[in-house]
C-alpha cells in the first residue's frame, strides 16, 4: 500500500514541480517522498523509478496520441531510434525515471538518519 | 546512519542531472530535451490546436483582431500602422521565431556562436563580404526615414513582445536542439535579413574565374565561350524598342588593353557563390487578352525550397491599407502580393553589381595602399567571432575607398598569391531603403504609385511587374545599376587609382520598362532586360534565356486567358531548351557505333515528347547526355590547368552548334585526331549510358525519380525535418523550373476583376514548427501543381466558415 501511495506521490509531486521548476524538478520530488514515506532502501528506488516512469511516459503517450506522432516520427529519426514512436516514449520514461529513481534512493537513506535520530 | 551509500545516491544523482542537462557534441541536453513539461514534447502541437487568444500590450494603440482561417494564414485588422506592424512581428516571431534569427545569424556571420567552429570560414566570409557594414548602412537610411523607422519598430516591438512572453517550454524545437536562447529582435536584424536576401540575389559573381579564362583563353576565345549576347535573345522589353541617348558619359580607361583585357594574374581562389539558379519567372497579361477583361498578374521567385519556409502568407488591413500577399518572416509588410487596386510581383534583375579590385598595399601589416599616386591609411574593422565551446576568433578586416580587402593570404588559404589583396565593390554596401519600397506598393492605389515606389529599390535589382484593376500593366528593370563600359567589372579590376571605379550610376529612368505594350503583356524570367545591341549601357551575359522564350511564345498564343490557363502555364513542363537543342543529338549520333540497349535509349529520346514530366524517362536521357556533351566538348580546354573555371553556359555551347558544327572546341586538344562533332555527340552518348543503365537499374530512370526534389530544413543535417522524393516534374529550363533543392518559391496568380480572384501556393506551410500539422501541410499541394484560393477577408466576414481562430489584440 505505501509502495502504491509512494508512487503516486511521487507522479503527482513530480507534475507540480514541473510547473515551477526546472525538469530536474522530479529529483526533489522523489527524494521528498522517500524522505516521507518508509519503505526500504531499495523498494524506494523502485518507488521513484516507476513514479517518473509513469508520469513522463504518460505525458509522452498522451501528448502524442492529440499530435498524430507528427513530432515523435521525426525525433524518432534524430535520436537514432530508427523512427520508433514506442521506443522513444520508453526512452523519455526512462531517463526520468532513473534520476527520480537514485533521488528516492539517496531519500531513503535520509529517512533513515532522521528515524535513527528521533530513536 | 548509513552515510556512504547515502552519499554515493546523492552523487550520482545530481551526476545524472549535470549530465543530461548539458550539450554533448551534437546531442543536445537529454534530460530537458526529453521531460514531457519542457521539452521536444511540448512543441507536438495537438493537431485540433485552436489559436484564439486575448493579448493585451501596452505598446498598441486600439483594439485589433486577427481572424485565421483553414490554412492557418492570418487576416489581420488594425486601426492603425503601427498596431499592424506591431502583430506582424507578433506573429512571424510565433511561428517563424527560429528561422528569422537563424537567417539573420547567417547574413551576419554568426552561425558559429551556435553550431560551433565548423562554420568560422562560413562566418569570416559574411564579415568579409562587409555584411556588417551593409546592414549597418542600411539601418541608417531606414531610420531616416520617419515612415520606415516607426514601421520598423512596431515590427521590432511585437517581436520582442512574443520572445518576453513565452515560456521555455514554448521554445521553438531547433533551440531545444541545439541548445541556445533568442535574443532580443532590433532594427538592425530586419536591415540584415534584407542584405542576405541581398547577398542571394546580387552578390553573384565570377570574377576571379573569369580573369583565369581570359589568362588562358585570351579575350577572343573567352568572348566566344562567356558571350555577352545572345542569338536567341528575346529580352524583358521588346526587341525594337528605341532607347533614348545614355544620359551619362563613361569612359573607358586607357589602360584597358594593357592592363585588364591582356593576360594579368591568375589566382587559385574559389569564390562562395550563391545558388546562380536564384531566379524566377513573372507576366502580367492585358484585359484584351483575358477571359474577365481585366489584367492577371503571375509570379513565382525561385529560391532555394527550405523548411520553414522563406515565405509566409498573410492579409494585413488597416484604414489606409489592405494588402495580401507574401510576407518576408525578418521584415515588416507584404513583399510579392496584391491590394484593393493592383497588384505587383518580382524577378531577379540579374545585374553584377559586385566586384572586385586587386590592392597594393605597402607592407603586410596593410596600414597603407596605393591610390592615386599616394599612400592612403587603412581603416581597420576587427570583427569578433564567437565559437560554441571555443574560444573568439578575431578577424581583422581592412577597408578601402573601394570596400572590404576580401581575400588576402589570410583568407583565401593561400590561395591568393603573396601580396595579393582583393577588395570587395559591392552595391548593396551603398546605403539605401528597400522597405520604403514594399511599403509603397502595400498601399500603391496605381501606376504612378508603382512607379514611386519600386525607385527605393536600389539593391537587389528586380524586375517589378505592375498590373491594376484600371486595367495597366508595366514592367521595371529597376535597380540602383552602375553604368559600365564593356567588360568593366567581368574581370578582377586594377585597384590602384580611380580610373577603374563605377563612375557614375544609370539614371533610374534609363532602366528598361515598359507600360501597357502593343502585344498585350509584359513578362520577365531573368533573361537579358533589354536588346544588348540597343540598350545604350553594357549588360554582361548572366542571363538564362530559355524561360523567358517560351513564356513569350505561349503569351503570344493565349487569348481569352482564364486564372486557369495561368495555372497550367506556371506549372508548364515543357522543354524549350531541348526542343532546339535535341535535333542536334539526333543528326550526330553514329546509330552504327551504338550498342543494343544503347540503340534503345537512344530511340526513347528521339521519340521523347519534350517534356519534363514525373514519368518521362526521355528527360533524364537527354539531361544526362547534354552535361556529357558539354563535358566532351569543353573538358579539355578547362582543365588543361588546375585553376578554378566554370562552365560555359549551356546556350553559349547550343547556339555555337547551332550556328557551326565544326565550333572550334569540338576538337579534344589532347589527341593527335581531330575530333568532329559527331565524334563528340557519340562519345558522349555512350558516357551518358553509363549513368542511365545504372538509373535505370535502381529505377530512377523516369524524370521525377532521377531528379528527386526535396526540400530541406534550413540545417541540412536534418533530415527528419525535412520532406524528400517529391514527385514533380518540370526543371531548369521549363517556366515551372522546379529543381532537385530549389525551385517556385511561392506561385501566385492574380486577376485584377472587382472582387480579386486570386491564387497561391508555396512550398511550406504557414508553421515553423516541425511538430505542427501545419509545417508543411502546403508541400504535397504544390508538387502537384495545384493552388489554394487566396481569401480577401472583409470586415464583414468575422462569422465566415473559413474562420478557425482569433487571436485579439488589446492595450
Amino acid at each position: 500500500m505505501k509502495f502504491i501511495v509512494s508512487i503516486l506521490l511521487t507522479a503527482l509531486l513530480s507534475f507540480v514541480s514541473g510547473l515551477y521548476l526546472p525538469w530536474w524538478g522530479i529529483a526533489l520530488a522523489a527524494f521528498l517522498v522517500a524522505v516521507v514515506v518508509p519503505l526500504r532502501h531499495g523498494i524506494s528506488f523502485i518507488a521513484g523509478f516507476a513514479g517518473v516512469f509513469l508520469l513522463w511516459g504518460g505525458l509522452a503517450w498522451w501528448i502524442d496520441t492529440a499530435n498524430n506522432s507528427i513530432l515523435s516520427q521525426k525525433i524518432a529519426q534524430v535520436l537514432p531510434l530508427g523512427g520508433s514512436v514506442v521506443a522513444l516514449i520508453l526512452v523519455t520514461a526512462f531517463v526520468g525515471a532513473l534520476v527520480a529513481g537514485f533521488a528516492a534512493l539517496a531519500g531513503s537513506y535520509v529517512r533513515k538518519a532522521v528515524v535513527e535520530v528521533e530513536e | 546512519m548509513k552515510v556512504v551509500p547515502f552519499i554515493v545516491s546523492l552523487v550520482i544523482t545530481i551526476a545524472l542531472i549535470v549530465c543530461l542537462d548539458r550539450q554533448w557534441g551534437t546531442v543536445p541536453p537529454i534530460g530537458r530535451f526529453v521531460s514531457p513539461q519542457y521539452g521536444f514534447w511540448q512543441n507536438a502541437e495537438s493537431v485540433d490546436e485552436n489559436f484564439n487568444a486575448s493579448l493585451i500590450f501596452p505598446e498598441l494603440h486600439d483594439k485589433s483582431t486577427v481572424y485565421f482561417d483553414g490554412r492557418l494564414v492570418p487576416h489581420v485588422f488594425a486601426e492603425n500602422e503601427t498596431d499592424v506592424y506591431f502583430i506582424q512581428g507578433y506573429l512571424h516571431a510565433k511561428f517563424r521565431l527560429w528561422q528569422m534569427e537563424f537567417q539573420v545569424m547567417a547574413s551576419a556571420g554568426r552561425l558559429s556562436e551556435v553550431v560551433g567552429d565548423k562554420t568560422i570560414n562560413y562566418d569570416r566570409r559574411k564579415r568579409r563580404l562587409g555584411m556588417g557594414y551593409a546592414a549597418e548602412k542600411a539601418l541608417q537610411e531606414m531610420e531616416n526615414d520617419s515612415t520606415t523607422k516607426a514601421e520598423c519598430d512596431a515590427y521590432t516591438a511585437g517581436v520582442n513582445a512574443y520572445i518576453s512572453n513565452m515560456k521555455e517550454s514554448e521554445l521553438p524545437i531547433e533551440y531545444k536542439l541545439l541548445n541556445y536562447k533568442p535574443e532580443k529582435w532590433t532594427n538592425l536584424k530586419t536591415a540584415f535579413f534584407l542584405k542576405y536576401m541581398s547577398l542571394e540575389l546580387a552578390g553573384g559573381e565570377n570574377d576571379f574565374e573569369y580573369t583565369n579564362a581570359k589568362n588562358i583563353f585570351g579575350l577572343k576565345d573567352f568572348e566566344l565561350l562567356y558571350p555577352s549576347s545572345q542569338d536567341s535573345v528575346d529580352p524583358i522589353i521588346p526587341k525594337g524598342y528605341v532607347y533614348p541617348k545614355p544620359g551619362v558619359n563613361i569612359v573607358t580607361p586607357s589602360t584597358v588593353d594593357s592592363l585588364y583585357l591582356a593576360k594579368t594574374d591568375s589566382t587559385d581562389i574559389v569564390p562562395a557563390n550563391p545558388d546562380p539558379a536564384n531566379g524566377s519567372n513573372n507576366w502580367a497579361v492585358g484585359g484584351k487578352k483575358t477571359k474577365s477583361g481585366r489584367p492577371i498578374l503571375c509570379n513565382d521567385p525561385h529560391l532555394g525550397l527550405n523548411l520553414p519556409s522563406i515565405w509566409f502568407e498573410m492579409q494585413l488591413t488597416t484604414p489606409s491599407m489592405n494588402v495580401y500577399g507574401a510576407t518576408f518572416p525578418g521584415a515588416p509588410g507584404v513583399i510579392i502580393g496584391f491590394n484593393d487596386s493592383c497588384a505587383f510581383g518580382v524577378t531577379n534583375a540579374e545585374r553584377d553589381v559586385a566586384d572586385f579590385y586587386e590592392m597594393k598595399f605597402k607592407d603586410e601589416t596593410m596600414k597603407e595602399y596605393w591610390f592615386n599616386g599616394e599612400w592612403k591609411t587603412t581603416d581597420f574593422r576587427y570583427d569578433t567571432i564567437r565559437v560554441k565551446g571555443k574560444p573568439d576568433v578575431i578577424d581583422t578586416i581592412a577597408y578601402t575607398v573601394f570596400g572590404p580587402v576580401m581575400y588576402d593570404r589570410k583568407f583565401s588559404e593561400n590561395a591568393a598569391p603573396k601580396n595579393k589583396y582583393y577588395a570587395f565593390r559591392w552595391k548593396a554596401h551603398d546605403a539605401s531603403n528597400e522597405l520604403k519600397c514594399f511599403n509603397g506598393l502595400d498601399h500603391a492605389k496605381n501606376y504612378y504609385d508603382y512607379l514611386n515606389s519600386i525607385k527605393n529599390m536600389h539593391t537587389p535589382g528586380q524586375n517589378f511587374v505592375f498590373a491594376s484593376k484600371s486595367g495597366d500593366i508595366a514592367i521595371w528593370d529597376q535597380g540602383e545599376f552602375p553604368a559600365k563600359w564593356k567588360h568593366q567589372g567581368d574581370f578582377i579590376m586594377p585597384g590602384t587609382d580611380s580610373s577603374y571605379m563605377w563612375q557614375a550610376m544609370i539614371p533610374q529612368d534609363e532602366n528598361p520598362h515598359i507600360m501597357n505594350p502593343e502585344r498585350g503583356f509584359v513578362s520577365s524570367a531573368n533573361q537579358f532586360p533589354a536588346d544588348p545591341a540597343a540598350y545604350p549601357y553594357y549588360l554582361g551575359g548572366n542571363y538564362p534565356p530559355y524561360r523567358g522564350f517560351i513564356i513569350n511564345r505561349f503569351l503570344n498564343q493565349m487569348s481569352s486567358i482564364t486564372a486557369e490557363d495561368m495555372m497550367k502555364l506556371q506549372t508548364e513542363n515543357f522543354n524549350v531548351f531541348a526542343e532546339m537543342a535535341r535535333p542536334i543529338l539526333i543528326k550526330y549520333m553514329n546509330d552504327s557505333l551504338l550498342e543494343e540497349d544503347e540503340q534503345r535509349y537512344f530511340d526513347t529520346l528521339k521519340t521523347w515528347n519534350l517534356r519534363n514530366d514525373v514519368d518521362e524517362k526521355g528527360a533524364t536521357i537527354f539531361e544526362v547526355t547534354w552535361d556529357c556533351l558539354a563535358k566532351a566538348i569543353f573538358s579539355d580546354e578547362l582543365t588543361k590547368t588546375k585553376l578554378p573555371m566554370v562552365y560555359p553556359y549551356e546556350s553559349t555551347l547550343l547556339e555555337a552548334l547551332l550556328k557551326d558544327s565544326s565550333y572550334k572546341f569540338v576538337d579534344n586538344i589532347n589527341t593527335d585526331k581531330k575530333e568532329t562533332l559527331r565524334d563528340d555527340v557519340t562519345a558522349a552518348f555512350k558516357t551518358a549510358v553509363i549513368t542511365l543503365r545504372k538509373a535505370d537499374a535502381d529505377g530512377r530512370l523516369r524524370w521525377g525519380k532521377y531528379k528527386d526534389t526535396k526540400v530541406s530544413h534550413l540545417v541540412p543535417t536534418l533530415t527528419a525535418f525535412s520532406r524528400q522524393h517529391l514527385p514533380i516534374g518540370g526543371g531548369t529550363n521549363c517556366i515551372n523550373a522546379a529543381k532537385q533543392t530549389h525551385g517556385p518559391s511561392w506561385r501566385m496568380i492574380v486577376e485584377l476583376t472587382d472582387s480579386t480572384n486570386a491564387y497561391g501556393v508555396y512550398p511550406g506551410g504557414q508553421s515553423g514548427n516541425p511538430g505542427s500539422p501545419y509545417y508543411d501541410s502546403f508541400v504535397d499541394t504544390w508538387a502537384a501543381g495545384k493552388y489554394f484560393p487566396l481569401w480577401v477577408m472583409g470586415q464583414g466576414d468575422v462569422e465566415d466558415k473559413r474562420v478557425k481562430s482569433k487571436m485579439v489584440f488589446g492595450k
